[in-house]
């Protein structure tokens, strides 16, 4: 791996398997480091927020970290964070489970809602509509490997923010990837999707800070 | 376009060896459960189940190692059952890389350990495994059975695949015991008996011979579709029965 190779924190707040996550950004040429430091967090060139089980319980986790502000100051100041399933989901407004409503950190409009679909949890592979403009690496029918009960299912107030809404369809639309400023978030799994998750994930390194070609430096 | 059918593959593995045989064409070691599940990556599967039939505590830490370096090289869900006794044991296996976790007789001595994991977890790692054979005893006709289908545990399968929904199961492996080995293609029924008390996914398991046996299995309420010896001896592949899936009008990957 060259040492231009974009250094990227995969944050580690206690939430399940982030070993999948870890490997698949290494195979897509990111130097990976598993980390709860939220000073490696906040200066890595990409952060990623992964996140499985319930919103509240995630939400618990980053607030016992501390993480949010780090998480927002980022997205702020256009530094790259991508966050995967209920990682992508806390970045919202809130979320309801349960029939209790968690506050998210309200980076992305709406709330996170139970999907109205004859079987839940969406589990498996589901095709994607991704829009036009999109840097996601992902095309139009795509599939990736979902596993969810709950997602962002008001698309208008995404869509008003200016952000590139990918989609899916499981009975009903839902947010299934969002791309806004530096902040990007998939309600799928990347580091599960085999080759389409290697080709989002690679887009995604590629597009770090330190993966874009700079003039090379002057012999000593 | 919509959810795919899912095509499993399942290894049994024991003391970190897959048994019970696999012939693949260009593996240089069949018995490695990670070469393996390379294999079956790249011939399509969309997750992998591996069954941890170790009898001896002692060899709990290879099945961990066996999930390390699948995790490392292959990116598909990965499910690993047996053994699982206790919450803490599910947190060890997602740890170790599995995204989800099959429970099958802990859950049956004690049905509040499937609302536990459900809680701490998420219902989505939880896949329920159901051992069923026919039992006119039964109100369904359907019993649970242990010890590899030899002892019926005095409960309704289709009323237990129904609670452990209730309690918090994300996923129900209905693996009957009758067709198992048969090759004489699933038990339908007991996938429509199933399908209809329950609304998270059922991957229908036990009795596939050949690529046509799939579809039915789908058309009965299946989600996903397992087998072991047809694939693991080169009988029927994943591209098959996919093939035969998208034959029958049923979405695959």
């Amino acid at each position: 791996m060259p040492d231009t190779a974009p250094r990227v924190v995969v944050l580690d707040y206690g939430s399940g398997n982030l070993r999948s996550a870890e490997r698949a950004l290494a195979a897509a040429g990111a130097a990976v480091a598993v980390t709860a430091d939220l000073a490696a967090a906040a200066t890595a060139d990409g952060l990623v927020v992964p996140g499985v089980g319930a919103f509240a319980a995630c939400m618990a986790g980053l607030e016992a970290l501390g993480a949010g502000p780090v998480i927002a100051a980022r997205v702020a100041a256009g530094r790259p964070v991508l966050g995967i399933c209920v990682g992508a989901q806390v970045m919202f407004d809130g979320g309801a489970e349960h029939g209790v409503d968690t506050p998210g950190l309200g980076l992305l409009p709406g709330t996170v809602t139970r999907l109205a679909a004859a079987r839940v949890p969406h589990m498996g592979w589901n095709t994607v509509r991704v829009p036009a403009g999109s840097r996601l690496g992902a095309r139009d029918g795509d599939r990736f490997y979902f596993v969810h009960s709950y997602a962002a299912q008001d698309l208008g107030a995404l869509r008003a923010t200016g952000a590139l809404v990918t989609t899916g369809t499981h009975d009903v639309p839902f947010a299934a990837a969002v791309e806004w400023g530096a902040l990007t978030v998939t309600q799928f799994h990347p580091e599960k999707s085999a080759g389409t998750g290697a080709a989002l994930l690679r887009a995604w390194t590629a597009g770090l800070p330190a993966a874009i070609p700079t003039a090379p430096a002057p012999a000593p | 376009m919509s959810l795919a059918v899912r095509v499993i593959p399942c290894l049994d593995v024991d003391a970190g060896r897959v048994v019970k045989g696999v012939r693949f064409a260009d593996l240089r070691d069949a018995g490695d459960p990670v070469a393996l599940a390379a294999a079956y990556d790249a011939a399509g599967a969309d997750e992998l189940t591996f069954l941890d039939v170790t009898a001896s505590s002692g060899d709990r830490a290879t099945m961990l190692e066996v999930v390390r370096r699948t995790a490392e090289s292959v990116f598909i869900p990965l499910t690993v059952g047996g053994g699982v006794r206790e919450v803490a044991n599910v947190d060890t296996l997602l740890r170790a890389g599995a995204d989800k976790v099959g429970v099958n007789t802990a859950a049956i001595a004690r049905p509040a350990l499937i609302g536990e994991i459900a809680q701490r977890f998420g219902r989505q790692v939880l896949v329920l495994s159901l051992d069923v054979r026919r039992a006119a005893g039964q109100p369904s006709g359907f019993e649970v059975t242990t010890h590899g289908g030899r002892r019926g545990a005095e409960l309704d399968a289709v009323a237990w695949a129904r609670e452990a929904a209730d309690r918090g199961a994300g996923e129900i492996l209905l693996n009957s015991m009758d067709a198992d080995g048969t090759k004489e293609g699933f038990d339908l029924e007991l996938i429509r008996a199933v399908r209809a008390v329950v609304d998270i996914p059922v991957v229908a398991s036990g009795g596939a011979g050949r690529a046509a046996d799939f579809p039915p299995a789908v058309a009965a309420g299946a989600d996903a579709v397992l087998a072991a010896s047809i694939f693991h001896f080169g009988e029927v592949s994943i591209a098959q029965v996919k093939r035969a899936l998208a034959d029958a009008g049923q979405p695959v990957r």
